[in-house]
């Protein structure tokens, strides 16, 4: 069992996912989305290889409205 | 052709517009179209985790491949955020490197940290960002994020979303007259007169949001705003006539004027004429 917070947010998970099963399971797939893991950015080419670790922060952005 | 040019690219449009405050995407693309804009401001925010899978996203409406899109820091309070956002904002645009930075100060004027702003403009300059910063309106400041390589300094005409149009002119015309750079107004116009108002100091161009967003027929006031600076840009180029105090000069020709008829030069006694 892992721990992410992700946008500020526990969730549990049975076992170690990486970034690209992440997006899959919120459901993000084919999004535009950015991702920040620990302060660092994650390029959407490393999305397959990042895997996740217990207490990893996540950031999954988009872009909004915005003056 | 008179263009606008920010960091090498051309633009005929100098009005730039936000895409925040509006009911729904639709009137937002309507207003971006009315006002004619080519750069869009967007702001990068957390994606709501689980909630609302299928809803549109702004880049469907306001693609980058029609839009030079402009990621904002607006939110942020420290360097470090703003950074962050940043990076996250050119990761999302697949490497686009042009950026609104703003480092707010204060919650309740949104007025910026300078000192926090020319932090992270080094450090966003450094990692071959090109940075366009809202800043104050001191013209040592506007000069400093000009020499550390900002690629355009926009200066507020007053505070952001506020409406009361440019309260120093006087500022504005030391950076526009000190720049090498664009130096556009961000932030205070609340109708089309302050946009022409900036735009005839000599502005490169205007950033708006709330003027357009918040006016009762937004569609209608991006129309005139894109009118505004238009008229205001033509106004420069023309250099308007010296001001004169005390010495008005007749628009018409003061030879040939008919003669006086001597039976209406007759006053009655005591009579008022007007």
């Amino acid at each position: 069992m892992i721990q992410l917070i992700i946008n500020g947010q526990p969730q549990q998970f049975e076992a170690p996912i990486n970034v690209a099963q992440l997006i899959d399971h919120l459901a993000l797939h084919g999004k535009r989305i950015a991702i920040e893991r620990n302060g660092e950015i994650v390029p959407r080419s490393q999305f397959p290889q990042q895997m996740l670790v217990h207490g990893d922060q996540l950031e999954v952005v988009v872009a909004v409205g915005g003056g | 052709m008179d263009n606008l040019v920010i960091a090498g690219k051309t633009y005929t449009s100098r009005l730039l517009v936000g895409t925040g405050k509006y009911k729904d995407f639709n009137e937002t693309r309507a207003a971006v179209e009315a006002s004619g804009a080519e750069i869009i401001t967007v702001a990068i925010r957390r994606t709501n985790i689980g909630q609302n899978a299928g809803e549109p996203n702004l880049l469907d409406v306001l693609p980058p491949s029609k839009y030079t899109l402009l990621p904002n820091t607006a939110g942020c309070y420290t360097l470090d955020d703003a950074v962050r956002t940043l990076r996250l904002a050119r990761e999302l645009l697949d490497g686009h490197s042009l950026v609104k930075l703003e480092v707010l100060g204060d919650p309740k004027t949104l007025y910026p940290n300078m000192v926090e702003t020319l932090k992270a403009a080094e450090i966003l300059i450094k990692e071959d960002f090109q940075v366009m910063v809202y800043t104050s309106d001191d013209p040592i400041i506007a000069k400093q994020l000009e020499d550390m390589g900002c690629v355009a300094v926009m200066p507020l005409a007053s505070l952001i979303g506020s409406g009361m149009g440019i309260l120093n002119p006087w500022n504005l015309q030391i950076i526009i007259d000190n720049a090498k750079i664009p130096v556009l107004v961000d932030a205070g116009v609340g109708t089309a007169s302050d946009a022409t108002i900036a735009m005839e100091l000599g502005c490169d161009g205007v950033l708006m949001n709330t003027a357009i967003a918040a006016a009762q027929h937004p569609v209608l006031m991006a129309s005139a705003m894109r009118k505004a600076v238009e008229a205001g840009r033509e106004a420069y180029l023309a250099g308007r006539m010296a001001k004169k105090l005390y010495s008005a000069s007749p628009s018409s020709p003061t030879e040939g004027v008919i003669a006086r008829a001597e039976k209406a030069a007759k006053k009655p006694a005591g009579g008022k004429s007007k």
